[in-house]
C-alpha cells in the first residue's frame, strides 16, 4: 500500500512520527517534493482566496500526490489538552481536502486527535492502523517505534540548539511555524538571507517543545494554541541568548495575528522584526528588510548603537 | 487558579461593561445588575467611530470582531466603565481578552478585565469563580435566579427577532413594525422576573402577528448563514437582512444565541451533513454547513454566507458550501466583512444577487 504525505503543514512537526508509523507497518510512503513555484501555484488555484498561505501550499502538495499513491494521509487534529489547541485549520483539514478534490476522486485516510474529547494520539493511531487493516499488536509496535523516531528528531534539534548557542556568531531567533520556516519556497530564502548577512538563524523548534510550552506561560496566560505558546516560550528562553528575533508568519494566519502582537508588546529589550510571507514573486523586499535588521543587530552587538 | 502578573485587582464598586453584540446587551445588563447587584454601563450604539477607533489600535490582520470589540471598550471607558468582560471561545476569540487588556493597558487606560477565557468549559464552577472575582460575596441563589432570567431574555430576544425578520419585508406598515420592535427592547430592559419577560414576549409576538403583511404566494427565500458574531450583529454586517427584506425577500437565519445554546451539537449535526463534513471544524463552521444544507434541501432560492474577513473556520467551510451549491443548484453569495467594507460595493453585490435569483425563479416557474 502506498501512503501519500503532503510535505507541508505538520509534516514539519510530526513527519518523523508519521513516516515511521507507516513504514513500520510495511506501507510505502510517498512524500511530495519540496515546495516550488508550480506547487504553490496549484495550491493557490485550488484554495479559497482568503485562506492562509500555508494551507494553500498544503493543497498544492495534495494535488501533486493525486494519482501517485493509494491513500493520502490527512489527520484531523483538534487539541492535545488544555491550552494545547491546534489552529482550527487542523480540525477542518480532512474535510477541506475532501471537498476541494471531490471531483478528482481523492482517497484519504485520516485519524482524529482530540485529547480533550478523549481521543488521545495513541488511540487515534490505533484506529488508523485498524482502518488500514493491520493487527492491534502490529499497530501498537509501529506507534512505539514512531514515538521513538519523534523523540530522536527532537533530541537532534536540542543538539543543534546547543551547538548554535555555543558559537560566537550573531544569533537571530526565527520564531514561526516549522512549516513556514522550513518551506523551501517561502521560508528558506529568509533563513538564507540571515546567513548571507553573517548571522546565525535559530529556528524556534530547536527548543524542546514541552519546555517551550511551559515557558510560554511566562509571557501569556490564556493563549489557547499549543504551537504559538511554544513560540512564545522559545522566545522567553532565548531572549537573553540571541541578538534579535524575527517573527515569521504566513499571510492571513489567524493565531499569529494575535501572537505576534502580544510578543511585540511584552518582549522588552530585544529587537524584533515582524515579517509576513506572502508567497509573491521576488525576494528583494524581504532581503532588504533582513539586511537592515541584521545590520542594526551587528551595530548593537559591537556597542556602536544603543536601542 | 494562579493569579497572573498581567492582571490587576478589581476595584470596589466597579462599573462593568461588555462589548455590544446585537441586542444581547440587555441580557448582560440584567445579569450584572440583578445577579451581582453591580453597575452596568450599556455600551453606546456602535457607529463608524467605534469601528475606526478599534481599527486604529488593533493589529491590522486580526479579525473584525476583535477591532469592533476594542472600539466598543474604548467608548465604554469614556462612559465611565472601569471593568470589562470578555468571553472565551474556540478560535481567536479565546485570546481576545488578554490582547484587548494589553492594548488598553499600553494606551494608559486604567481598566480591569474579567476574562472568561480562563474558565474551563468542562468545569462550570470556574465560571462562578470568575463572577466571584467580580463580587467576592456573591449570593449564589440570587445570581442563579438572575442567570435563569437572563437565558430566558436571550431566548425571547431571538424569538421576536426571528418573527420580525420573516415579516418586515412584507409589512404594509414597516415603520409601525419597527416601532413595535424598538418598544419591545426598551420594555425588556425594564422587565424583572420570568413572569414579566414572558408577558412582554407574548404581547409583542401578538402585536407583530397582528400587523398586516402582504406575503406573495411564493416569495423569494434566502437563508443567511455564517460566522457567529458577524452574522448576528447587524452593525457588523451592514444590516444585510434589512436590505434584503426591503427588496421583498423572505429571510431566514438559523444562527442565533438560543440555537447555539440548545441545538449546536456534533452528535446531531454531523450525521446530517456527512456528505460534506466528517468532523466539527470548530467555532460555528459546522452550523454554517448544516444550515446551508437545510436551506438547499428546502428549496431556498439563494444562500448568503457572512463572515469577517480572514475568519479561518468559515473559510474552511466554503469548499463544503461550494459542493452543496453545485449539488442542489442553489446560488451562494459569499460576503466578507472588515472595517473597510464599502456600503455601495456591498449593495451592488446584494442587488446583483437578488436579480440573479429572482430571474432564476422566474425561469423555473
Ligand atoms: S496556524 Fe496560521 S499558518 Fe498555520 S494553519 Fe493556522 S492559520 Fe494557517
Ligand atoms: S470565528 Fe472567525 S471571527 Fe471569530 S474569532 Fe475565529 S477567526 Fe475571528
Amino acid at each position: 500500500m502506498r501512503i501519500g504525505i503532503p510535505r507541508a503543514l505538520y509534516y514539519y512537526r510530526y513527519g518523523a512520527l508519521w513516516k515511521t508509523f507507516f513504514s513500520s507497518l510495511g506501507c510505502e510512503v510517498v512524500v511530495s517534493p519540496k515546495t516550488d513555484r508550480a506547487i504553490l501555484q496549484s495550491g493557490i488555484h485550488y484554495a479559497i482566496d482568503e485562506s492562509c498561505l500555508s494551507a494553500k501550499i498544503y493543497l498544492g502538495h495534495v494535488a501533486w500526490l493525486l494519482g501517485k499513491c493509494d491513500l493520502i494521509f490527512v489527520p484531523r487534529m483538534a487539541d492535545m489538552g488544555r491550552d494545547k489547541e491546534f489552529c482550527l485549520k487542523f480540525r477542518a483539514l480532512p474535510d477541506v481536502v475532501y471537498n476541494t478534490f471531490r471531483t478528482e476522486n481523492v482517497r484519504l485516510v485520516t485519524c482524529d486527535i482530540a485529547v480533550r474529547s478523549g481521543d488521545s494520539e495513541m488511540k487515534a493511531f490505533a484506529e488508523l492502523g485498524k482502518k488500514l487493516g493491520f493487527k492491534k499488536q502490529q499497530v501498537f509496535n509501529a506507534y512505539l517505534l514512531a514515538k521513538q523516531a519523534e523523540q530522536q528528531a527532537q533530541a537532534e534539534n536540542t543538539r543543534k540548539l546547543e551547538a548554535a548557542l555555543a558559537k560566537d556568531d550573531l544569533k537571530v531567533l526565527v520564531s514561526g511555524h516549522a512549516y513556514n520556516i522550513y518551506d523551501d519556497y517561502i521560508g528558506r530564502p529568509v533563513m538564507d538571507a540571515i546567513r548571507a548577512n553573517h548571522a546565525l538563524p535559530i529556528p524556534s523548534d530547536w527548543v524542546d517543545r514541552d519546555s517551550a510550552w511551559q515557558s510560554g506561560g511566562e509571557l501569556t496566560d490564556t493563549m489557547p494554541w499549543m504551537v504559538n505558546r511554544e513560540l512564545a516560550g522559545a522566545a522567553v528562553q532565548l531572549r537573553g541568548k540571541v541578538d534579535g528575533i524575527v517573527l515569521l508568519s504566513s499571510f492571513s494566519c489567524g493565531p499569529d495575528s494575535m501572537t505576534d502582537e502580544i510578543m511585540n508588546r511584552r518582549l522588552k529589550n530585544i529587537p524584533i522584526l515582524t515579517m509576513t510571507l506572502d508567497g509573491q514573486d521576488g525576494t528583494a523586499g524581504m532581503e532588504t528588510r533582513i539586511e537592515s535588521f541584521v545590520d542594526i543587530l551587528h551595530l548593537r552587538k559591537d556597542g556602536t548603537v544603543c536601542l | 487558579m494562579p493569579v497572573s502578573k498581567y492582571r490587576q485587582p478589581l476595584p470596589q464598586n466597579c462599573k462593568i461593561s461588555f462589548p455590544q453584540f446585537a441586542s444581547y446587551g440587555i441580557a448582560m445588563e440584567h445579569l450584572i445588575q440583578k445577579g451581582l447587584g453591580m453597575t452596568y454601563v450599556m455600551p453606546p450604539r456602535m457607529t463608524r467611530h467605534t469601528l475606526e477607533l478599534g481599527a486604529r489600535y488593533a493589529p491590522d490582520s486580526v479579525c473584525a470582531p476583535f477591532k469592533l470589540n476594542l472600539g466598543c471598550f474604548l467608548e465604554c471607558i469614556d462612559e465611565g466603565a472601569d471593568t470589562l468582560i470578555q468571553t472565551g471561545g474556540t478560535c481567536r476569540l479565546g485570546y481576545y481578552g488578554e490582547l484587548h487588556e494589553q492594548i488598553l493597558r499600553d494606551m494608559g487606560k486604567d481598566v480591569r478585565f474579567v476574562n472568561f477565557a480562563e474558565c474551563d468549559f468542562s468545569h462550570p464552577k470556574t465560571f462562578v469563580d470568575e463572577f466571584r472575582e467580580l463580587k467576592p460575596d456573591l449570593d449564589l441563589k440570587r445570581f442563579s435566579a438572575a442567570a435563569v432570567e437572563t437565558v430566558r431574555m436571550v431566548n425571547a430576544i431571538d424569538e421576536v427577532d426571528a418573527l420580525f425578520r420573516r415579516r418586515i419585508g412584507f409589512a404594509e406598515d414597516p415603520k409601525a413594525m419597527e416601532a413595535i420592535r424598538t418598544n419591545w427592547l426598551r420594555q425588556l430592559r425594564l422587565a424583572d422576573g420570568i413572569k414579566q419577560i414572558e408577558l412582554l414576549r407574548k404581547a409583542t409576538v401578538r402585536l407583530l402577528e397582528s400587523q398586516k403583511v402582504n406575503m406573495p404566494k411564493h416569495p423569494i427565500r434566502v437563508g443567511v448563514v455564517g460566522e457567529f458574531f458577524t452574522v448576528m450583529d447587524p452593525f457588523s454586517n451592514h444590516d444585510i437582512e434589512y436590505e434584503l427584506a426591503h427588496m421583498g425577500v423572505l429571510v431566514d437565519r438559523w444562527m442565533d444565541m438560543s440555537n447555539c445554546m440548545y441545538h449546536y451539537r456534533s452528535r446531531k449535526m454531523l450525521p446530517r451533513i456527512k456528505e460534506y463534513a466528517h468532523y466539527n471544524m470548530g467555532a460555528t463552521a459546522m452550523a454554517t454547513i448544516d444550515a446551508a444544507l437545510h436551506y438547499a434541501k428546502s428549496g431556498f432560492d439563494g444562500i448568503i454566507h457572512v463572515k469577517s474577513a480572514g475568519c479561518t473556520p468559515e473559510i474552511d467551510a466554503i469548499p463544503a458550501l461550494q459542493n452543496i451549491s453545485a449539488d442542489y443548484h442553489v446560488p451562494i453569495l459569499y460576503l466578507s466583512f472588515d472595517t473597510q467594507t464599502s456600503e455601495t460595493g456591498l449593495n451592488t453585490r446584494l442587488e446583483a444577487f437578488y436579480d440573479m435569483i429572482s430571474m432564476r425563479k422566474q425561469a423555473h416557474k
